[in-house]
């Protein structure tokens, strides 16, 4: 479904991406975790090209980046995107937020898309709140909102970067719930995360970066289980994260 | 003191008067929507990454936030028609309320650029990336999310300037325009009533804008405690 391949980035001189590589086959999860500045969020910006690649490429479906420019939308309507910080629409009802996109970029009627909207705020839980703006609801909500968002879309695959880092302690669970299902429903998803709990319950592998690099791709059970299967890095990371 | 008034001139004076007053808004409707618009392209373009195009806005706003407003008034009553006949080769003139039209916009135009770019700038660029996460284009990126959130944080500071501008409105008199003001000093200067129909005038200006004033608090006030 992804393939990411050898992919180099930098920010004028600084290299914040080195040779990274990996695969998400369809129906799989993956989370990718790391030490902050370690280059998991922007690995992920990558691949719906939010942010370019200057080596390697990715490709996804059948489509490949680094893409013209005039292809980038089509490619980025087909990858679900989920923010830290929810970057719902202000001036917009829940309702306008999810059939938006719709309309202008897949070109539903306004029918199909309210429909559509509808369906999927009902599954987030938040069926009541079409009317309201997003500034009247809750961090939890506000990113439940902005999952159906994607949803609506259709995309092929989802990606999270930090979903609940900006969330209150008590918001967390209703997010990450609606992740865990989404999962059992057999989405691919790519999600950067600090949530341990999450990555070893719902993830299928793990990848742990540190300084622009993938140091470990593995399975979760190999991860998490022994203290031996994941490199010395992940493990001193593991081990500050999971203390406390 | 002797302060002898005749008010006896004011209501044969009033059609005259509105009639300006009706040129005052029309300009003040035509700076507002002629400077929004193409102050809104000149934020664009000095937000451009192209260098050429951010330092020609950059040039146009530089030039007209440093010029008088009664210069540029001037300065497009007497070079527009020129600009048009070198262009079309005829003489055009086109009169003196046009080119207070002109002279207007393009003033306030400078000023609502800087304007519309704070307000641009105001917008969180996470805002940016979720649209074009989505699939929209650059164009409808700033288009339908940012410009829409650009102009609302900014709106108090284009109403207050609304007020500003009607009251700037008067400096038309320059080239025999007649807007309220001038319309006013005309009527005085016929009946030798200055000092009524400026009162007047005063009375009129003062209950207009201070009522605009209050509406514009009232609204930023809102804002704040929603």
């Amino acid at each position: 479904m992804i393939s990411i391949e050898n992919v180099s980035k930098w920010y004028g001189k600084t290299q914040v991406l080195h040779d990274c590589s990996t695969r998400v086959a369809a129906g799989e999860v993956v989370v990718v975790c790391g030490p902050s500045g370690s280059g998991k969020s922007t690995l992920v910006k990558c691949i719906n090209a939010l942010e370019p690649i200057q080596k390697g490429r990715i490709v996804i479906g059948d489509a490949v980046i680094p893409a013209p420019a005039s292809k980038l939308t089509a490619i980025r309507a087909r990858v679900g995107m989920v923010f830290q910080h929810f970057e719902l629409f202000p001036h917009m009802t829940v309702l306008q937020n999810l059939v938006f996109a719709q309309i202008k970029v897949l070109r539903r009627s306004h029918e199909e898309a309210h429909a559509r909207a509808v369906g999927y705020l009902k599954r987030v839980g938040l069926a009541s709140f079409e009317a309201k703006h997003p500034g009247q609801l809750s961090g939890g909500q506000q990113q439940r909102v902005a999952i159906a968002r994607a949803l609506c879309m259709d995309p092929a695959c989802m990606l999270f970067d930090e979903p609940t880092s900006a969330l209150d302690p008590e918001m967390v669970n209703e997010v990450l719930e609606v992740m865990t299902e989404l999962a059992a429903e057999g989405m691919t998803m790519m999600c950067v995360t600090h949530e341990m709990g999450f990555a070893s319950k719902v993830a299928d592998r793990v990848i742990f970066m540190d300084e622009g690099r993938i140091v470990d791709d593995c399975a979760s059970d190999q991860f998490f289980g022994g203290t031996t299967q994941c490199s010395e890095r992940a493990q001193r990371f593991l081990s500050k994260i999971i203390s406390h | 003191m002797n302060l002898s008034l005749d008010w006896s001139v004011l209501p044969a004076a009033l059609p005259f008067l509105l009639q300006g007053m009706g040129f005052s808004i029309a300009l003040l409707v035509v700076s507002l929507l002629g400077g929004l618009l193409l102050g809104t392209g000149l934020a664009l373009m000095r937000l451009s990454s192209n260098v050429l195009v951010s330092s020609f806005a950059a040039a146009y706003v530089g030039i007209f936030r440093s010029i008088p407003l009664v210069l540029a008034i001037f300065w497009c009553y007497l070079l527009v028609p020129m600009l048009i006949e070198a262009v079309r080769g005829v003489h055009t003139p086109i009169g003196p309320m046009y080119s207070a039209f002109i002279a207007y916009a393009m003033f306030e135009a400078a000023y609502f650029c800087e304007v519309i770019r704070a307000g641009i700038l105001s917008v969180p660029r996470g805002q940016t990336g979720a649209s074009l996460a989505l699939g929209l284009t650059r164009a409808q990126t700033m288009r339908h999310i940012i410009l829409p959130q650009a102009l609302r944080t900014m709106m108090p500071l284009i109403l207050t300037k609304s007020i500003i501008i009607f009251q700037d409105t008067s400096l038309v008199y320059v080239i025999s325009v007649s807007d309220f003001l001038g319309a006013a000093t005309k009527i005085g200067q016929r009946d030798s009533r200055l000092i009524e129909l400026y009162l007047f005038a005063g009375v009129v200006y003062f209950i207009l804008c201070f009522a605009a004033s209050k509406f514009v608090e009232a609204r930023t006030h809102r804002k704040v405690a929603t």
